[in-house]
Parts: structure tokens; sequence; C-alpha cells
């Protein structure tokens, strides 16, 4: 038992959850008893908060997320590296701290999938709630907490780590690199997901409910709200360390891990997206941290930042908070969406077995992006009441970014054009998303425009637009990417036959959701509301018996998954017949990924080249540039 | 050809589906026909670009999917067009500048101010509206309906009691937030009469869904009228008393008033006041038998005594402030009166 308690794992782990609780009691009864407080040791709140920060972090000491780091700075001997951290043999390895980024990739997209349907459940409470006016099964605090909860989890526990997830296994494999540029760091950015999402499901037990500001958490409201707003404080610390890490690992590994030969301009456009989203997340991440370091700060000891009516001299600015909140969060939306943008690149080029068209073009408006990005985040304030002039210009920046967007939308439909097109699940997940997120598109221009966004600001019109960008965006072409990849990380084929059948529900049930809040939006209803007036009625019962059977056609995803992986056919090493090198090796991949160091010899995209390679396993010395079709990406019409 | 042909029908019948749609809710401000005109050029632009899009996506599904024995065959290596390329990334760019500036046009017409403006304070409390007329002299009036002569202009001066709501009238098109520490602005020219719903827009805390108001546009006479009955103190109605202190029907008078001007029927229901809240408790049932100084403490410091049911923290704790001695006097009789 002792051995069992010294080594990492969870026995440790456990240990040390008790270590962290007891030593946040102790450190605020004696901190308290410095200053003299009447009741030193019984202060629930201010251990509450200790213990949210101190908690996790012992967790993961215990786990052993830490030891080797540890080990080193303290000069002692480190463990010496073995690899038997690396790989998985049972489900057990998925539980440990692992080091293979194929184990990390993973562990990354199966606890978001699970937040995914921890989130797809408290809205489908909202939309029983909202089924008819007047108030039926939540309070309405409950339901401001279930409106907070299911955004933040699909937000920062879904998402975002969900294409962490993918480009984990599958970047290193694209450029020819055995693992990412820091293991360790990796097993530790992953670790700190399933705390920061267990917190924030936890935040329902605290007393006066889950938090209830919103995923925007705006103060006032967040710093004078009840205890459970600490959980999202502190949980969105964890996760957005967590994505910082992440981000600095993809940006080492991509500049300086790529295979000899692969040179910016052969790289995949996954590479590029997760090279342009990893830019904006170490950018970006630290200014929502800095507002909820805020937020915290003013809740445990009374900074009064925001305190406009009380605080010394009244000068508490609230709107600071919004400009340092979407400072990150707007580009949190490109973060959100760029990693989408490369799986769609990939999937469309392979089944329609033609190269992407304006692959140069792609890669520079992803970088366009990620500029333009930080220039528009105060169009989320039009009516915040901030300095009038400001929104002129954000409104043309954030008109202007539509363009590179457009640029891909247009490239993405000259690719499909005279191409040989492969329509399976990915695929139709790719064309569905072409759809929905050009809606989202156009519905995002329109809200640039600043007369109108003030009357449809904080409506449905907006729930209906994020959803069209997030879902139909975002979780399109996280389905597209977790359909085409299945067969490399798992070694199995999915159902096709389920794959169609829930891209069906999915592309119908979504549309009837999300398309009517858009009429309802304009028509007045305010978004975040858990009672509304007669006169939508109608429109929310039918979404919510749409929402309903979106979500029941999730457990068709659910099923197809979860049996397959199991049970379905052996896949093949490349049965896309895509020239990306992840699909040069077997499914799944070996432990070290490559057993000879790849070469790049040409672009990643020449489907219908004749005799065209991206890459040979043969060293550079050895490996002379093939002749015709495997050149580089010429630009310009070919024929 | 046929498929540009397809898609020009689609277009004309998408723009005048668009067109004939019903979108906004009433029109019945100035600033509301410029707002709608710019949501329909944005249809009318939308919907080709849209269609594009879509009658690609279908017409390649249709066209060039995968057939029988095709299983091993790829496209053609067409790697890019650079006229293509700087034509779909000129015409949009082109198109969103011209937007943008129509927007600001149109920005500038619905925000500039106008001659004979009328000015009405308008305060956010959790979870309620108080509409403030000032009427010179330092007189004012208070009420948590907002009345408006139709054909004037008025600026809302915007504030907040608490935290960050939203005004908003949907029929009027125009929304600020109300930010502590800082007064916001919007102007409306009403023109249509009617009652029309005023919303809070901004997430405000557990009485945000309750927390609505109406807005009546009167005729001008009829304003005036409103607003002289509103200056009336309600207690002279009842004569007599001449001075001293008020009697206990005429506190109730003031009380009642009170109870409508702090917005105390946002969160709780009183039959007597015509208010039915349910964030707070039910005052015609909780209120039974309870001492005027009870109802005092619980209208001053209401975590005080918490009912069972309810959060604590939720009602705000500065009455004492933001009412007067008189005003809060009324309500204590007003109160204990009526739920006798």
């Amino acid at each position: 038992m002792t051995a069992k308690l010294r080594a990492p794992g969870w026995y440790r782990a456990g240990l040390f959850v008790l270590l962290g609780t007891a030593f946040s009691y102790v450190i605020v009864g004696i901190v308290r008893t410095a200053m003299h407080e009447h009741t030193p040791w019984h202060d629930g709140t201010a251990i509450l908060t200790v213990g949210l920060l101190a908690v996790p972090l012992f967790f993961l000491v215990g786990l052993g997320a830490f030891d080797y780091w540890f080990y080193w700075a303290a000069g002692r001997a480190t463990r010496p590296e073995d690899h038997s951290s690396h790989g998985a043999h049972s489900w057990k390895d998925y539980f440990r701290v692992n080091t293979d980024h194929k184990v990390i990739g993973i562990q990354y997209v199966c606890t978001s999938f699970f937040f995914l349907f921890v989130g797809g459940m408290l809205a489908m409470l909202m939309r029983a709630e909202l089924a008819q006016p007047g108030m039926q099964f939540v309070s309405t605090q409950g339901f401001n907490g279930l409106v907070s909860v299911h955004a933040a989890l699909l937000i920062f526990l879904f998402v975002i780590p969900v294409f962490a997830g993918l480009a984990n296994f599958v970047l290193p494999l694209m450029i020819g690199a055995p693992d990412m540029a820091f293991p360790r760091l990796n097993a530790l950015s992953f670790w700190l997901l399933p705390l920061a999402g267990i917190m924030m499901v936890s935040s329902f037990l605290a007393p006066g409910g889950a938090f209830a500001t919103g995923w925007t958490a705006y103060a006032p409201l967040s710093t004078d709200a009840p205890t459970g707003q600490l959980f999202f404080t502190i949980a969105v610390q964890l996760a957005g360390a967590s994505s910082i890490a992440t981000a600095l690992n993809f940006l080492v590994t991509i500049i300086t891990m790529r295979a000899p030969g692969m040179s910016f301009f052969r790289m995949p456009l996954l590479v590029w997206a997760n090279f342009s989203t990893s830019l904006l997340v170490v950018i970006a991440t630290p200014f929502i941290a800095a507002s909820q370091f805020f937020v915290l700060l003013e809740r445990a000891l009374g900074f009064q930042f925001f305190d406009a009516f009380v605080g010394a001299g009244k000068n508490g600015s609230v709107l600071m908070y919004q400009h340092v909140f979407w400072f990150y969060s707007h580009p949190a939306v490109y973060i959100m969406m760029l990693p989408g943008f490369g799986i769609i690149s990939e999937v469309l080029s392979v089944k329609a077995r033609k190269p992407i068209f304006g692959y140069r073009m792609m890669a520079f408006s992803l970088i366009a992006i990620v500029v333009l990005g930080f220039t528009v985040w105060a169009h989320h304030m039009f009516v915040s009441g901030m300095q009038s002039w400001i929104r002129i210009p954000m409104m043309i920046t954030t008109a202007i970014i539509a363009v590179p967007t457009g640029i891909k939308i247009f490239s993405w439909l000259a690719t499909l054009w005279r191409g040989v097109l492969h329509i399976d699940t990915p695929m139709l997940f790719a064309l569905g998303f072409l759809i929905t997120f050009t809606l989202g598109g156009i519905s995002g221009v329109m809200l640039a425009m600043v007369p109108f966004d003030i009357h449809v600001s904080d409506t449905y019109f907006i729930v209906a637009h994020i959803h069209y960008v997030l879902f139909g965006g975002s979780l399109f072409t996280i389905f597209a990417g977790v359909y085409y990849w299945f067969p490399k990380m798992t070694g199995r084929m999915y159902d096709e036959r389920l794959g169609k059948l829930h891209f069906w529900c999915t592309f119908v049930f979504f549309n009837v959701t999300f398309a009517p809040m858009h009429v309802i939006g304009i028509q007045g209803m305010p978004r975040r509301v858990a009672d509304y007036a007669q006169q939508w009625a109608g429109m929310n019962l039918m979404i919510s018996i749409a929402s309903f059977l979106l979500g029941l056609s999730m457990l068709v995803f659910l099923y197809n998954m979860v049996v397959s992986w199991r049970l379905g056919p052996r896949a093949a090493a490349n049965p896309w017949r895509a020239l990306t090198l992840e699909w040069q090796v077997s499914s799944p991949p070996p432990i070290f990924n490559f057993d000879a160091v790849p070469t790049v010899v040409g672009g990643p995209y020449e489907y219908g080249v004749p005799g065209a390679v991206h890459g040979i396993f043969q060293s550079p010395a050895e490996a002379v540039p093939a002749g015709a079709g495997a050149g580089s990406t010429t630009h310009g019409a070919e024929h | 050809m046929q498929m540009v042909a397809i898609g020009l029908i689609a277009s004309a019948i998408g723009i005048a589906i668009a067109l004939s749609i019903h979108w906004f809710p009433a029109d019945a401000a100035k600033q509301d026909h410029p707002i709608d005109t710019l949501y329909d050029v944005l249809m009318i632009c939308s919907v080709p670009i849209f269609v594009l899009v879509a009658t690609v996506v279908l017409y390649s599904v249709w066209a060039f999917r995968m057939r029988p024995g095709q299983e091993d065959q790829d496209g053609p290596p067409i790697h890019g067009n650079t006229r293509l390329e700087v034509i779909w990334t000129a015409i949009p760019a082109i198109m969103l500048v011209s937007l943008c500036s129509y927007a600001y046009a149109v920005l500038h017409d619905v925000e500039k101010s106008r001659k004979n403006e009328m000015v009405v304070n308008v305060r956010g409390i959790q979870f309620a509206w108080q509409f403030t007329y000032p009427l010179g002299g330092g007189k004012q009036v208070v009420s948590n309906q907002l009345y408006l002569p139709k054909d004037r202009p008025v600026r809302f001066e915007v504030t907040t009691a608490d935290v960050i709501h939203s005004f908003w009238v949907p029929a009027f098109r125009m929304k600020t937030d109300t930010v502590p520490g800082i007064t916001t602005q919007i102007r409306v020219t009403p023109t249509k009469l009617g009652s029309y719903p005023v919303v809070c827009a901004e997430l405000c805390g557990l009485g945000h869904a309750v927390m609505r108001s109406t807005a009546y546009v009167v005729t001008p006479a009829a304003f005036s009228a409103w607003l002289a009955r509103q200056q009336a103190p309600p207690a002279a109605a009842g004569g007599g008393g001449g001075g001293g202190a008020p009697s206990g029907a005429q506190l109730a008078a003031v009380g009642k008033q009170a109870f409508t001007s702090a917005g105390c029927g946002g969160c709780h229901t009183l039959a007597d006041a015509g208010a039915s809240g349910t964030v707070g408790p039910n005052l015609g049932t909780m209120l039974k038998g309870q001492s005027q100084d009870e109802i005092r403490q619980s209208i001053v410091s209401p975590n005080a005594k918490i009912t069972k049911g309810f959060p604590a923290n939720v009602m705000p704790p500065n009455f004492a402030q933001t009412l007067s001695k008189q005003q809060l006097d009324g309500l204590v009789a007003y109160l204990s009166q009526v739920s006798k």
C-alpha cells in the first residue's frame, strides 16, 4: 500500500487531494488568524476559493504530471526514459499520465466528447423549460445556471480541446515527427482539462447554484454572484493554461520538427490551420485569464476593480472587463473555427480527388484571419455604452474579415468542381458544413452592421448565429474529422450506414432547431431568458421538439463510435487513398509513428497528378526528388 | 449554364420570400424604417451568395459524384486560377465596404439629435425599470411605465442602480446597456400610438426574464394629462389634512405609488397593486400578521430574514438609501394595510 501511495498514480493522487484540502483549510485559518478575523477557521467561501486553486494542483502532483520536472529541479536522478509511458496496451493506459501524443489525442477527444454530451444534456433541459411559456421544470436561477454551464462547457471543454485532441493525434504524423516537441507538457495540458470540466459541472452543487452569469461572466453581476461563480472563474484558468501549453507545443512542433523536405508550403492545410490557431491561443488566452483574475481578486479580496458605486472614488470600470474579456473571446471564435477549416481542406481534397484549389491563398487567408481576428473584438460591445466612435472601425474590420473567410469557401467550392466526389460520411459533413457555415457567416456580416446589431444584439438572433458557426461550423468539421481519422486512430472502420444516418438527422434537425431562432430574435425575443411572451409559444415548441431529435441523433453517433471501435472491421493503412503522411503508416500507427524518417518530396494534395508522391520513407540523402508530377504546388491553371 | 439559370431563379425566389416575410416587430418609431430597410438590403445581398454556395455544392454532388467504375480515378489536377481568386477576393471586399458605408449613414441617421428633444431618465434596477421625467424647477415625475407623446423626439438618459441591464423597446429598434458608473443614451421618435413591451436584454440575474415594462405612445394631449396626474400629490385627492403629519390613508397612498415606482412589482406579487412578479415571495400572503417593524426590516435589510424557498442576496439591499423617508413610511403603512 505504501508503495502504491508513493508511486505516481491514482492512489497517490487521492492522497494528495486530501493533502490539498488540508492545506487549503490550514493556510486560510493561519492567514485569517494573523489578520485577526473573528472566525478564522470557519469561512467556507475562503477555504473553497483556496481549495479550488490548490486541490487541482495537488491532484496533478499526486498523479505524477510533475514528477520528472521535480526530480530534475531538485537535482535528483531523473528516471531514465524507458518509453514505458508511450503507447496504450489496455484501456487502463488512457487513465494514466501518458506522454504518447496518440494516446493523449484520444484522451483529449474522448474527454471532450464526454463534456459535449453533458453540455448537450443541459441544453435539452433548457429546451424542456422553454417548450412552453411560464416556468415548468427549473427556477429562473436554475435556468441561468443551465445557460451558463452549457456554454462554458461546450466552449472550454469541447470545441477548443477537441480540436487540440484531433491535432494532437494527427499533426505530428502529418509532419513526419515521432511525437510532439514537449511530450510531458502535452500530458500536463491534457490532465488540466478534466479538472476544469469537473469543476464547472460540480458548480451545480455549490450553495446558491451553478454559476449563472452566462459564459461571459460580465462584472459586476459576476463579482456579486453566489459562490458557484468561483467554479467558473477558476476552471477557466485551468482550461486556459491547458490551451496555452498545447498551443506552444504545437508551435514548437510545427516550427522545429517537420520532416526533411517539408517546407511551410508543403505542409497540409490542417497543419497551417493549427499553426494559425496556436498563434491566436498564445497571444489571446492570457487576456481571458486576466479578466477572470480580476473577478477572482474582486470577489476574494475586495479589489473593487468594477465597483462603480462604493469603491474608492467610485471609479470602477465595468467596460474594462468587457474589453479585456472580448480581446480573448473574439479571437476564441477563430480558435474554435480555424482547425475546422484545416479538417475541411483535408477531407474535401481527398474525397474530391483533386488538389486543394489555391493552396497558397488558403494558407494566407488563415494568417489574414489571425491578424484581423485581433481587430474586431468590440463588435460584441456595440450596445455596451463604450465610446461610440469605436463602433465604426470595428464594423469595417468585422466586415473585412469575411473576405479571407469567403476566399476559403470559394476555394473549397472550386476544389469540388470536376472532381470525383466520394460522398461518404466525412464528405457529407464537409459538404453540410459548407452550407450551414455559409449561413452563419452571412448572419455574421449582418451583425457587423451596427444599426442592425443594435436591434438584435442580446436576442435569439445571436443564439442562432453562434450555433450556426459553432454547431453548423465547428461541430460539423469535428464530425467530419472524427469519421475521417477514425480508422487511423482506432485501426477499425466505422459503420458507413449509421454515419450517413447520423449526418442526415443532424443536418435536418440542426436547421429546424436553429433557423427559427433568427426569426424570433428579430421579432424581439431576448436571449438567456427562462420565460417569454405568449406570441413565441409555437416557434419555441417546434424548436424544443427539433432539439430533442437533434439530441437523439447524437446517440446514433455514440453507438457507431463505441461499437465500431470494439467490433468494427480492421481498417487498412490508407482506406481513403490519401497522400498525407499519416496515411502512409499502419492503422493505428506504430508506437513511434515512423520506422524510417520520411522525406517530403512534393505537395500534400497532388491528386490527379500522375505518379505524385508527398513523402517517401528514405533518408534525405537517398531521396532524389521524383520526376514529373511530384513538383511543388505550382499556382495557376495547369491545363 | 443551366446551373446559372437555376441559381438566378433560386436567388430571385429567395429574395422575394425574404422581402415578403414580416420580420420585425411593430414599426413604431422614426428609427425603424432606416434599420428595416438596411435589413432588406442585407437580405438582397445575402441570398444570392447563399444560393451560389448551395447551388455549386448541390450541382457538384449531382454532376461530379463518383460513379461505379470510378473508384480509382482522380479529378483533374487544377491547382488554382489567379483570375478567379482575384475576382472572389475583390467583389466581396467591394460589397462589404459599400455595405459598411451604407450602414454608417443609417447609424448617423438613427442616432442624430433632433429639434425639440424631450429627456426621459431610465434607470435599471434588479428587476424593474424606473422612468423619471424631469419637469424643471427640480420637480420630476417617476413611473415604472413608460409614457411617450407621439412624434416628439425623446432622448433616454440611461443609468443603473446595480448591474448591467440593457434597455430595449423592440418596436423602437434602439437599445443600450445600462452601465454602472456612466450614463448612456439612445434617441427615439415614437410615431405610432399603441403599447409596446420594454425589455431587459442583458442577463442581469435571476429575475432577468421578468424584467419587463410597457411603453405607451399616446397623443401629446393625453401625455400632458398623464404627466399632470402623476404630478398631483396622491394624497391631495383625499382632501382635508392640511399640513401636519400625513394620515394613515395618505401614507398608504404614498406607499402604493412607491411600490410601483420602486419596481417592487417586478419581483413580488401583490393583488392590490396589480403586481404579479414571482422572483420574490408573494406579499399578499407572506406579510399576513407581520408587524410594521418586521415589514420595514424586510425592506431595508432584506437578508435579515429570508423566506423559505427563496435565495438570499437577491433583493437590492439599498432601499433605505434609494427611497425617501416618506416613501419608506408610506410603503410600510401600505403593505401592512393591504396584507391585513
